[in-house]
């Protein structure tokens, strides 16, 4: 099976739980364990291309100019461990099938548990490090979420944020380290990395790197500092204990060591580092274990020290460490799945997982007992068990590592380490299962049906089996160790035996058991010992940090953003025009190139009235209806600058544009305060006003100087002065190069002014939705209403007009391609002519009128326009291409028929569309209760019988 | 003539930004609407000026204004009035909404936005 199948399986098979929730707990498992059967079925397909020493590859190229491609591999360490998530991972759902209670949501569960699955396998299949940084940042996300699956406990909120903000940070860290390892090689493929051993280790950046992306395996794989999130993420329901904690989670750091190791071994600095990290996690680890009476946090303590042990191998540089590592990361994955799922089973049959409130369920559980023992036993590393002859192979690794000079250092450490590990070992099982029945357990322990101790008992098979026949294993491991060590180093000739002789390693283990049953014996008193003394607790430190850096983060946040919009706007403007100054100062000026065009007195007259209308609109602005017309002015006053300066068709968009922007501002005043109080100081005018006079200071500069010189670089206008008739068949060049030339963007323009129309729509069906509803048409109008609010005059006057401007609109639409107009214009000039209609008769009137919504106007009008261009398709042609010819067709002239039509009448849907959906939008909030809706165009109709009618009652009881 | 429009490019620049400094929603609407006439006219005015030369193509005409940024204009011209109109039925639905319409945070409201969290 392809590896791009393998994970994306896990992946589009969480969509499936949730599904298939409603049809009931073994229906919901059962497709979620079909989904990872698959996967692993796949994956078993690769095996046998990869004893035959292939490396399986598959590869789409997705970013290659940023060097970020689909990459995947499958080699004996990959293999390796997508084996034990996929393998574990099926036992894992068969058991939370039987684990996971009532009440909780089952298909959540496992859609978390999927997408966890895909991400880890997507870890170890990835053949491209930012790719491989995707899925590692997925594992922190989906593990939050399996940790945190019991929203209900403060415990397992605090822990699933803790384990995300510790693999998260060292996540970011390791993209950093990644991305320096990539500038090295200058790749970011692994095949390739892992061939550059000697450039990345005498590059004089190797030393970040390797700390960077340590950080993040330390930091995943809960290596002392940052071991303490390993235990907190045990509030988290036992099934994904134990999944994360054997087989997945913690073993991403030790796969990426594993990975990286050919490169990035074997130096003194790769050596110190990890070596150390690991003893002290190894050492750390079983020493607190010891002293945990939580069945899980024991086991999450042992877990960490057994990480360490692993980390520690890996450190020593050397092809029989990383063989040890390989095997010990096979056993520790076996039994302390299975003890955790033990740990389970007894949380859920005894209600505690409290070592001092058990003991004695040896009769009452036996079937757990004997799985629980088998595992406990090999942890302890006791003979026949798995357990025991990677326990050998470390001892044997560490009597031959010289750490800081010493010989006896990490012996000795690994020595008591061992013996630590035998003591907590031997306590989970004598504390636990030996010694008398007790009568006060909180629950009556009796052993689960068989679909909890089945895949605890299945896992305990291989802890046997390897145990007893170590050859068995041989060639798996030394498949995996060949692809660990790559080029790197030469298979170490070392066998997996039970008996090596009488050897160091097999004194120290022998002290290890001897010295850890001893300790067993004075384990009352030592415990007294260890209570009384003092301990740094590691959540409270991390807490607090916590705390401090949202304390600053607040402090700067609120400071900074503090919802003062002028602020805002003042300190931009500020920014900008600093910017501004510098490049004026360092750059330099050209002579002009240009000269200055003569203006008569109408130029100076128009600028003459731009002014002052802009300044009457700053003096007088709080006269809001005052302003509104001032800034008519302005408008018209550029309108009029268009027309002056060769652009007609500007100028008659600007002109229509002004009239729909201002009955807009008039709909929205008639809710608004009429006038603006004074609130600033004096001192906040001048300084706005003095920002605002440097801001137009150097506009004008930059706008003059500009005008004043040509281009520098040749514009491309040309190119459509020449073609605008040849190749679009058009003579006004502005509507050619609209709807032909760049046609593309004016397409989605029209969308974004649909979009905005829409928007417009959506937020006053919000407001009427609301409580804004009531208070709108319960309002008391604060200004006089007119008597007579359809005057006879205006309504019989706009029906008039409204066909001739109709026609004036199809006008200008159909001279569009040759003369001023176009879509755009003729839109505006058609919405003013419905919009006159609403003025003069009123909302209701026209609205029932309707007979097309104007979302579907502005639909049609994008439907139009895209569909003009996907007709290019059928003659194979890009998308928007257009094509004209001349028709001729008696009695009438010659004329021309263009595609580039069809697209601006979409453009003319779209505007219409957009226009009237908004202006509508606003008069809907104008409705008042109190307000009779007339269904009759005007107020006083002399037309109609029987004066006074209710309508003109309506009227006076107003006044 | 380019004296006058860059005038006019000042004038109204200078006008839109006091006026967007402004407390209130609607001073800060028309200020946003004097900046985007000035936006672009300065941006019709990167063409260059040229006058009595309109990109209509002419038998023996050779001379004509650039027509690029005229078609730029022209879209910036709708589309600002579609964004015109959001901000004004934003500004509108938050002063329906609390009877208040200070564009800035009034110091309670931040303050309990942020005690709330």
């Amino acid at each position: 099976m392809s590896l791009f199948i393998i994970v994306a399986l896990p992946f589009f098979g969480a969509l499936l739980p949730g599904v298939m929730n409603a049809a009931g707990r073994a229906a919901c498992a059962g497709v979620t364990l079909m989904v990872s059967l698959a996967a692993f079925l796949g994956l078993l397909t690769n095996l046998p291309a990869l004893l035959a020493g292939e490396v399986v590859t598959a590869r789409v190229d997705w970013m290659p100019t940023l060097g970020l491609n689909f990459t995947l591999m499958l080699d004996g360490l990959g293999f390796f461990f997508a084996f034990l998530i996929l393998g574990i991972g099926l036992l894992i759902i068969s058991y939370a099938r039987h684990y996971l209670s009532r009440d909780d949501h089952m298909g959540e569960f496992f859609t978390y548990l999927l997408l966890f699955q895909g991400a880890m396998v997507g870890i170890v299949l990835s053949d491209n490090i930012l790719l491989l940084l995707v899925f590692w940042e997925l594992t922190s996300l989906s593990s939050f979420l399996l940790i945190g699956y019991w929203k209900h406990l403060p415990e397992g909120r605090q822990g699933a944020r803790m384990a995300l903000a510790v693999t998260g940070m060292g996540g970011l860290a390791m993209i950093a380290g990644m991305l320096i390892l990539g500038q090295i090689v200058g790749s970011y493929d692994l095949s390739v990395i892992l061939q550059n051993r000697e450039a990345i280790q005498a590059d004089p950046m190797y030393v970040p790197a390797l700390i960077l992306i340590l950080l993040g395996c330390f930091t995943k794989s809960a290596q002392f500092p940052f071991h303490f999130w390993l235990p907190h993420a045990m509030a988290a329901p036992t099934p994904v204990s134990a999944y994360l904690h054997s087989a997945t989670m913690v073993k991403a750091g030790i796969f990426l060591m594993a990975r990286m190791w050919p490169v990035l071994s074997g130096t003194p600095e790769w050596f110190a580092i990890v070596t150390t990290a690991g003893l002290v996690t190894m050492v750390l680890g079983a020493l607190i274990a010891l002293f945990k009476h939580d069945l899980k946090a024991l086991l999450a303590f042992s877990t960490v020290s057994h990480l360490g042990l692993i980390t520690m191998l890996l450190g020593t540089g050397t092809a029989f460490g990383a063989m040890a590592a390989v095997f010990h990361i096979l056993n520790h994955a076996t039994f302390k799945a299975a003890l955790f799922m033990s740990a389970g089973i007894i949380d859920h049959e005894a209600h505690s997982r409290d070592i001092r409130r058990l003991g004695g369920l040896r009769r009452l559980m036996p079937v757990t007992f004997a799985i629980a023992t088998l595992a406990a036993l090999s942890m302890a590393g006791i003979p026949l068990l798995n357990g025991f002859l990677s326990k050998e192979m470390m001892l044997e690794e560490a009597n031959h590592t010289v750490l800081f000079g010493s010989y006896w250092l990490v012996p000795v450490l690994a020595t008591f380490g061992a013996l630590l590990s035998a003591a907590y070992s031997f306590r989970l099982i004598g504390h636990t299962f030996l010694g008398p029945v007790r009568d006060d357990y909180p629950s009556a322990p009796h052993d689960p049906g068989p679909g909890m101790w089945l895949p605890p008992a299945f896992l305990v098979v291989p802890v046997v089996v390897i145990g007893v026949a170590p050859f068995l294993a041989e060639p798996f491991v030394r498949l995996v160790t060949a692809s660990v060590l790559g080029e790197a180093a030469a298979l170490p000739d070392a066998h997996l035996k039970i008996w090596h002789g009488l050897v160091p390693a097999l004194y120290m283990s022998v002290i290890a058991v001897v010295g850890g049953l001893l300790l067993m014996g004075v384990f009352k008193p030592l415990l007294r010992v260890w209570e009384t003394a003092p301990r740094p607790e590691a959540k409270v430190i991390f807490e607090s940090i916590v705390d401090a850096s949202v304390a600053t983060a607040r402090g700067l946040v609120l400071t900074l953003h503090n919802g003062a919009f002028t602020r805002y706007a003042s300190i931009t403007v500020l920014a900008i025009l600093g910017l501004g100054y510098h490049a004026w100062s360092t750059g330099t000026l050209s002579a002009p190139t240009r000269e200055m065009q003569a203006a008569g007195a109408v130029p100076i007259a128009g600028l003459l009235m731009l002014v002052a209308a802009t300044v009457g609109l700053v003096v007088l602005h709080r006269n809001r209806f005052l302003a509104l017309i001032f800034i008519g002015i302005v408008g018209l006053m550029v309108s009029i600058g268009f027309v002056f300066l060769s652009a007609p068709d500007l100028a008659m968009t600007q002109f229509t544009v002004e009239v729909v922007t201002i009955i807009l501002m008039l709909l929205a005043l008639n809710f608004l305060p009429k006038t603006t109080p004074v609130e600033s100081s004096a001192l906040r005018h001048m300084r706005d006003a003095g920002l605002a006079l440097a801001g137009g200071l150097a506009a004008f500069s930059l706008a003059f100087h500009f005008m004043m010189r040509d281009a520098v670089a040749i514009p491309i206008s040309e190119f459509h002065l020449a073609n605008s008739y040849k190749g679009g068949g058009g003579t006004n060049v502005v509507n050619v190069i609209l709807v032909d030339f760049r046609g593309f963007d004016t397409y989605g323009e029209i969308i974004v002014l649909g979009i905005a129309a829409l928007l417009i729509f959506a937020l006053t069906e919000t407001l009427l939705g609301g409580p804004v509803r009531a208070r709108l048409l319960n309002r008391n109008p604060d200004q006089p209403r007119a008597g007579n609010m359809h005057p006879t005059m205006m309504v019989v006057l706009t029906r008039v007009m409204m066909p001739v401007v109709l026609m004036v609109g199809f006008y200008i639409f159909l001279r569009g391609h040759n003369e001023p107009g176009g879509g755009f214009i003729a839109g505006l000039v058609v919405s003013i002519a419905v919009v006159m209609q609403y003025m003069a008769s009123g909302f209701h009137w026209a609205s029932d009128r309707l007979r097309y919504p104007y979302h579907g106007v502005i639909g049609a009008g994008v439907l139009v326009a895209g569909f003009t261009g996907i007709g290019s398709w059928f003659v194979s042609k890009p998308f928007l291409t257009s094509d004209f010819t001349y028709v001729r067709i008696p009695p009438f002239e010659k004329f021309e028929l263009a595609t580039a039509a069809l697209f601006d009448v979409g453009v003319l849907l779209a505007v219409v569309g957009a226009v009237m959906l908004s202006l509508e939008s606003f008069s809907r909030l104008a409705r008042r209760s109190d307000m009779q809706e007339s269904e009759y165009p005007m107020d006083i109709d002399p037309s109609r019988a029987g004066l006074p009618s209710q309508d003109a009652d309506a009227v006076r009881t107003e006044e | 003539m380019e004296l006058i429009v860059a005038s006019a490019i000042g004038v109204l620049t200078a006008g839109g930004l006091y006026l967007v400094m402004r407390l209130r929603t609607f001073p800060v609407i028309l200020g946003m609407s004097l900046l985007t006439y000035a936006v672009n006219v300065f941006l019709f005015a990167s063409g260059r000026l040229t006058i009595g030369a309109s990109p209509i193509l002419q038998d023996g005409v050779t001379t004509y204004t650039d027509p690029l940024p005229q078609a730029l204009v022209l879209t910036a011209i709708v589309i600002s009035f579609g964004m015109t109109a959001v901000i004004v039925v934003i500004a509108l639905g938050a002063f329906l909404g609390s009877d208040d319409d200070h564009v800035d945070d009034q110091r309670e409201d931040a303050d309990t936005a942020g005690d709330s969290q």
